[in-house]
């Protein structure tokens, strides 16, 4: 087991009425499995990821971790939807940064920096800046230090939404392939239910707020996944999602804001 | 083919300064405006040389440039530091706020009778009276910088393990950079003027002295050739941050 998030709950206190962001959310993520979530925006997902990060704390439940760490792993680590690379930086440093932050030298982590860049198509851009990049390349930087930082958990909050529709299969596919040489356990968000089927084990399905979980759907597509073989199957998980998540959004759409 | 639109647009304020100075010099030749109060390009050429010649230009303003730099040095750096730690640290910047509100639009020149008498009327009144004037700007501008980096970037950092130190080289001072290079330009400026403003008031040497003195003898050429040499260095001064921000933030901009 990787960890366990049982009974979460948040909160956040408002000045008319609180709002109820995750109810009573528990599910138990096995060591290296791709587990993605889907659910109506507004749902809860994002802040379910960062409370996996640790950048926020749950007002009820708990999430416990398994696995004894190594010294200074980085527990979970996470791809931002805005990519969340630092301007500042070029893109090797960005890379590194994960590295550098876990007290490597800067000529280490430079070093493993520019060799990572060149598996996932970044070779020579590492002295450019990310306002010089394309959203795709910018997301390989981002998933890049990722990965790099080696955490116990890979957190994606949507990393491709902001992609367009080619860019988005290509990507999906180059992740699949990283994910498949290190097995890492991931937790992707997505909206889009094709994406979940292709890239994951399972797939949690989210209501609408408050955030409680409709579905636990297991994905026994046997991988290595080619898009043609996944193309069949696709059809009838899909409709078992979008049925349950119809009226969520549907819900969602009447209620008042 | 397109470089030549290119050359025109660098030729022509060379041209339409040399239009200026031609013109000038003619019209005071031919006396269509007084050389009393507008003397020739030529003769306020012939003071420049002259002032040169002497020494006395070239002293003075390595004296104002001197006062000028470490007022700016010692100011910018305070003021930014102070700025940097405000912005990291929220109950700094309650308590300071205020009295940073009541004191910054003050005009440094009109505190400096103050100054002159606290630290004398020697260096020590113009090094403060340049230092406050490059303090406020620089704390601001820093300030600002911090609360403008956008929350995502802090996150990130605590998501890969940076802590303390780590945030302030990594995320909370390149951050805050450009900001704060608007700041050294705003500083630089307005400390350069109260250099040579402090000068006229009380020295007994500097490019304000100069300046000063041109106007009680009435050598209204020597005024004008000590004005250029002012112009001058503001413009370097001004080209040099310029470059500075280009080199130390290239990811702003275009």
């Amino acid at each position: 087991m990787s960890f366990e998030c049982a009974g979460i709950g948040k909160v956040f206190p408002a000045a008319q009425t609180d709002i109820v962001a995750l109810k009573d959310v528990s599910f138990v993520v096995e060591d290296g499995q791709f587990v993605c979530m889907v659910g109506p925006s507004g749902c809860g997902k994002t802040t379910l990821l960062r409370l996996i990060a640790g950048l926020d704390y749950p007002t009820a439940g708990r999430i416990a971790f398994d696995l004894p760490r190594k010294s200074g792993q980085l527990r979970a680590a996470m791809v931002f939807q805005h990519f969340g690379l630092f301007p500042w930086m070029t893109v090797l440093d960005n890379v590194a940064f994960g590295l550098k932050m876990r007290g490597e030298s800067r000529k280490v982590s430079h070093l493993r920096a520019t060799e990572f860049m060149g598996r996932v198509g970044l070779a020579g851009f590492g002295g450019s800046y990310p306002h010089q990049l394309s959203g795709g390349m910018r997301q390989r930087v981002a998933i890049a230090r990722a990965f790099l930082a080696d955490p116990e958990i890979l957190l994606m909050d949507e990393p491709f939404g902001m992609l367009d529709a080619q860019t988005r299969i290509v990507m999906q596919e180059e992740l699949l392939s990283l994910w498949q040489g290190r097995q890492h356990t991931v937790i992707y968000v997505t909206h889009d239910i094709e994406e979940a089927i292709f890239l994951g084990d399972r797939i949690l399905v989210m209501s609408g707020r408050p955030g409680t979980l409709l579905a636990d759907i297991p994905i026994d597509i046997p991988r290595p996944r080619e898009r043609s073989n996944v193309l069949g199957k696709v059809t009838d998980i899909r409709l078992r999602v979008w049925n349950m998540l119809r009226d969520e959004v549907l819900r969602e759409l009447e209620m008042p804001s | 083919m397109n470089d030549r639109p290119r050359k025109a647009s660098r030729l022509a304020p060379a041209a339409t300064f040399i239009g200026f100075l031609v013109t000038w010099e003619v019209a005071v030749r031919l006396g269509w405006i007084s050389a009393l109060f507008f003397p020739s390009p030529g003769a306020i050429w012939i003071s420049l040389v002259k002032l040169i010649g002497t020494g006395a230009l070239i002293s003075a303003t390595g004296v104002t440039l001197m006062r000028f730099a470490a007022g700016l040095i010692a100011g910018s750096v305070l003021g930014a530091l102070l700025g940097l730690m405000m912005g990291w640290w929220p109950p700094l910047n309650a308590f300071l706020d205020p009295f940073v509100a009541a004191i910054y639009p003050i005009p440094k020149i009109a505190i400096f009778p103050l100054l002159m008498i606290m630290f004398g009327i020697g260096e020590g009144s113009k090094f403060a009276a340049i230092l406050l004037t490059a303090f406020f700007p620089m704390l601001v501008t820093s300030l600002a910088g911090v609360r403008q980096i956008s929350r995502i970037y802090f996150e990130v950092g605590k998501n890969y393990g940076a802590r303390g130190t780590t945030v302030f080289t990594h995320i909370l001072l390149p951050g805050s950079l450009p900001s704060i290079l608007a700041g050294v330009r705003l500083s630089t400026n307005i400390a350069f003027v109260i250099a040579i403003s402090v000068e006229m008031i009380s020295a007994r040497n500097g490019l304000g002295v100069l300046l000063f003195l041109s106007w009680q003898t009435f050598r209204v050429s020597d005024l004008y050739a000590v004005l250029l040499v002012i112009a001058l260095w503001g413009l370097l001064l001004n080209y040099a941050i310029a470059y500075l921000t280009r080199a130390l933030v290239p990811w702003v901009g275009e």
